[in-house]
């Protein structure tokens, strides 16, 4: 049942090869107190013929809803090849490849990553990724406190667009080294990050501020003024950015009006051909200037040459991490989300640039659609004016939980009810739609709608 | 053993050619319209430089590349501490049912009862088999799972005004994630040496806890393959000063069902499910670092949890919950798919296959140990029983033959066999620690000696050929130095 392969004589042969008696002996420098009586509360073992029925009950429990729900992680079409392949044993039971001769496949694999990310967000250099968006926006703000000397205050603006739950993860993570993340003020009516909530911060000393684009509301910001203000007094930019929207949207490289755009990049992949799986695993992104990567947390892959001049794929300035570093590494990180990689390197090789853009645009149609959608119902409007990328706050003349139940009871997840996170707002809810909603799913939403607005209404 | 690495070799960059593309996989165009309300200032002017390779290409590219790797599924891979066991089909083909990888992770509960029971069932299998009273699942990794650790330490000080204790002792041998770990929730590291025989120096132990002891992390069996024998003695006196006690759960596997650490005496442990509970490492990741507490600690667990309420009903519990919480530390709750798989595994093997992990990993080190030491090897700690791994070290070789460990494991590549880990730990010089785990057979075992035995007779009759291993591998050695000192860590299109 353990996936033991020896038999009785095996077993004989080996003990006999040690010198002991039984299994039991090789046990005898553990105190006899400590050893365990049972595991009464460990059901017993199931063949795969009873768990591969077990799990699909359980599957089927869950469902197949239609969702809108987005923050923070969207269903896009995945290719079959991208799966079949990073299922592939060699990719998948493969460890992280520190005998480089051994595992050219995964290194090659993450340059190219590298290369793609890099890119797409218009930096330097990509590191090979960290655990997902969150632990990136931690990360990051960590990295800028390393790597902006000019600053020495450890203060980190986070404006309300940024999505809540990466600031939270940001404070439950750095929040123990003294770094203080501090809020900052949204328009009431463009759902943005205005200047005159930072004009407070004008002549104070602060490390790096955190912009999303597009942010938590799904609302485009103005990053380039934001980052020419940071700018303007030695203030870092930690971008937030989602990757099929930089497919449409200006990179992070190219924000503000000097052309020398964000200083760390960050997000999460999960956009890019990995599975929505109820939050994980993802994983986080993160690229900076050339000048910083000596404080990038995370692995690092580079192209060297062998003794014989033959090109080869290695981990470099490992110098940077733990298992050299130990208490002064840049991190305690030691794995980055490798087969997640190899899928999204994988999914960006078949989409390249005119799928993702087309992805991204398909995306953007089918939200504006939505959105249109869902407003001509009675007692809903858009709750910020201008313009958004693949989500959207709704405003709704009663509280949304009842709704989305009943919605729910229909099959359909109408979206994140926001009535916790941004109380000020009223009954609001954040809803998406990507490439993979049609105009009859869209319509299935609109008709399940009104019926559960009748539904609540009448109760 | 000739590869096809010359193919393999070229980047996916360049097959590319402007206007190819696997077009199935994409959306219909759309007319400029559609994206016209996108203010001009706030879009992209030039595409990302991504491959434009038609599906196919792409396959091939992506196949050839995965044959350049050693995996579990390829290669015997007795990496130490790492335990590279057989990762069960069944379960990864169980946790990619579709409606797991459609599962928003912000679908409500009603529609996840089937994928949170099985988060509560394996919160409740992991306290059982670890012996601690609460668990958490959404660490993302061991040093995730370390951290959160570390962290639930301090806030149960800070908790009870005890503002002093910044102090996290760890052994000379321990991980390089457990100081790292300590530093980044704002810890001050005291290291502390070990005896001959691989045990803690327990004088040295005493003479550094005190008031500002927030506690130790101890990997046990330790990352010298050996059981710490004193144990209770080493929790007394952490428990008398002050201190909690941390379990590193890297070794678990040499304990599992015969040992548990919430009896030995810990007050927190994390468990490395890529290890123990067999989730793949995928080249580098998603681990999954969920971690232990024993009851003082449960306030502190870090959040989300999943609860069952009326004996039938699973629910997310979260500030409102856990209002002492250290937090979140993953956007959602952690690495979910990973978290599937080790239920699936745990559920498979049940309560016998569990202490049958820990017996046969163990039947499996002492016998390698033994034939290695038959065919002339030097263990580290030769008086000891290994655990689930143990240490050869090959400090004559270097001295007598200038044959390095590193050297006999580039040349082990040759043989098909992935490398054990090498100079870790750093106290034993030239050292291999040796993890064989359970699912190997004997004749596997047998394989590697026989290939350490060719490599020993190669070192003293010509050298080189192990000097300048390995010699079947898409590439030989490679210059770290250049790597580190030329920086090309992406490719750039010739003009």
């Amino acid at each position: 049942m353990a996936f033991i392969p020896h038999t009785p004589a095996d077993v004989e042969a080996m003990l006999a090869t040690i010198g002991v008696s039984s299994i039991e002996q090789l046990f005898d420098e553990i105190p006899a107190s400590l050893r365990v009586k049972s595991l009464d509360r460990v059901p017993v073992g199931l063949n795969e013929m009873q768990i591969g029925r077990l799990m699909s009950e359980r599957a089927r429990a869950d469902g197949r809803p239609l969702c809108y729900i987005g923050a923070g992680a969207y269903e896009h079409h995945i290719p079959a090849a991208v799966w079949a392949l990073t299922t592939r044993g060699e990719f998948y039971s493969a460890y992280t490849p520190y005998q480089a001769e051994a595992s050219q496949g995964t290194l090659q694999l993450i340059y190219e990553y590298q290369t793609m990310m890099a890119s797409l967000t218009g930096m330097d250099v990509s590191n090979a990724s960290l655990y997902d968006g969150a632990s990136a926006v931690a990360e990051g703000s960590l990295m800028a406190v390393r790597a902006n000397r000019k600053s020495k205050s450890l203060r980190i603006l986070v404006p309300r667009t940024v999505n809540p739950q990466y600031r939270r993860v940001a404070v439950a993570t750095a929040g123990n080294q003294g770094l203080r993340f501090e809020d900052v003020a949204y328009t009431p009516d463009g759902g943005v990050t205005p200047l005159d909530a930072l004009k407070k911060y004008d002549s104070e000393d602060v490390t790096a501020i955190v912009i999303q684009q597009p942010n938590f509301f799904g609302q485009l910001e103005d990053v380039d003024a934001l980052t020419d203000w940071a700018h303007a007094k030695g203030t870092f930019v930690i971008a937030v950015v989602n990757p099929t929207s930089l497919a449409l949207l200006k990179p992070p490289g190219e924000w503000g009006s000097s052309g020398k755009g964000a200083d760390i990049v960050v997000g999460d992949g999960q956009p890019l051909g990995v599975p929505l799986s109820s939050g994980g695993p993802y994983f986080g992104f993160m690229t900076t200037r050339m000048e910083y990567v000596r404080q990038m947390p995370g692995r690092i892959v580079g192209r060297t040459v062998d003794v014989s001049g033959r090109a080869g794929f290695t981990l470099t300035l490992q110098a940077r991490e733990q298992h050299i570093r130990r208490a002064k590494a840049t991190s305690n990180i030691c794995t980055n989300q490798g087969l997640l990689v190899t899928a999204a390197t994988i999914y960006m090789s078949l989409m390249g640039p005119v799928g993702l853009e087309r992805t991204a645009a398909a995306s953007h149609a089918s939200a504006n659609d939505l959105v249109s959608a869902l407003t001509a119902v009675k007692g809903v409007r858009r709750a910020f004016a201008g313009p958004f990328f693949h989500e959207s706050v709704l405003l709704f003349d009663r509280p949304v939980g009842p709704i989305l139940t009943s919605l729910a009871n229909r099959g359909i997840l109408g979206g994140l009810d926001l009535s916790e996170l941004y109380p000020e707002l009223g009954y609001a809810l954040l809803v998406c739609a990507t490439e993979t909603k049609t105009k009859s799913d869209i319509e299935s939403y609109v008709t399940a709608l009104s019926e559960a607005a009748a539904a609540v209404r009448a109760a | 053993m000739m590869r096809t690495h010359d193919k393999a070799s070229k980047l996916i960059f360049e097959y590319s050619h402007p206007g190819r593309g696997a077009t199935d996989q994409w959306p219909q165009p759309l007319p400029a319209t559609a994206t016209s309300d996108l203010p001009q200032r706030l879009l992209r002017t030039k595409p990302p430089l991504l491959p434009e390779v038609g599906e196919l290409e792409a396959v091939r590219h992506f196949t050839r590349l995965s044959q350049l790797n050693f995996s579990i599924d390829t290669h015997f891979y007795p990496l130490g501490s790492c335990t590279m066991k057989y990762n069960p089909k069944a379960c990864n083909q169980y946790a990619m049912l579709p409606e797991f990888l459609g599962r928003h992770p912000l679908a409500p509960e009603s529609h996840g009862q089937g994928f949170l029971a099985c988060m509560y069932e394996l919160q409740e299998m992991l306290k059982e088999v670890t012996g601690m009273q609460g668990v958490a699942l959404s660490p993302m990794a061991g040093a995730h799972g370390e951290f959160a650790g570390v962290a639930m330490i301090r806030a149960y000080h800070r908790s009870r005004g005890d503002l002093a204790r910044n102090e996290i002792i760890v052994p000379e041998a321990a991980h390089g994630t457990n100081p790292a770990t300590a530093t980044m929730c704002g810890c001050i590291v005291r290291e502390i040496p070990v005896n001959d025989e691989g045990d803690i120096e327990l004088d040295a132990l005493r003479a550094a806890v005190g008031p500002n002891t927030a506690g130790i992390m101890l990997t046990n069996p330790s990352t010298l393959g050996v059981f710490e024998r004193r144990i209770e003695e080493v929790a007394r006196i952490v428990h008398t000063a002050g201190g909690l006690l941390y379990y590193d759960g890297a070794n678990l596997n040499a304990i599992l069902g015969k040992v548990r650490p919430g009896d030995m005496g810990f007050d927190v442990i994390h468990m490395n499910l890529h290890k123990t509970f067999s989730t793949p490492h995928g080249g580098g990741g998603p681990g999954a670092g969920a971690v232990g507490v024993s009851a003082r600690l449960r306030p502190f667990l870090p959040i989300p949890i999943v609860g069952l309420e009326e004996g039938h009903r699973y629910r997310w519990l979260a500030e409102k919950d856990l209002p002492q919480s250290i937090g979140r530390l993953s956007g959602f709750m952690g690495n979910a798919g990973v978290l599937l798989r080790a239920y699936i595994y745990m559920r498979m093997l049940g309560r016998e296959g569990m202490s049958q992990v820990g017996e046969y990993a163990t039947l499996n080190a002492n016998y390698l140990l033994t034939r290695l030491k038959q065919a002339g090897f030097d263990a580290a700690y030769p008086s000891r029983r290994a655990s689930h791994e143990f240490i050869i070290t090959l400090k004559r070789q270097a001295r007598e033959l200038d044959v390095t460990t590193m050297d006999f494991a580039k040349r082990l590549l040759d043989h098909g066999i992935h490398a054990p880990t090498t100079y870790f730990p750093l106290l034993v010089p030239e050292c291999l620690l040796i993890e064989p785990t359970e699912t190997e057979s004997k004749d596997v075992l047998d394989a590697f000696v026989a290939a350490m035995t060719q490599i020993q007779q190669e070192a003293e009759q010509e050298p080189e050929r192990v000097t300048s291993a390995p010699h079947t591998m898409p590439v030989r050695r490679l210059d770290d130095v250049r790597a580190a000192k030329q920086l090309d860590l992406r490719w750039k299109p010739t003009a």
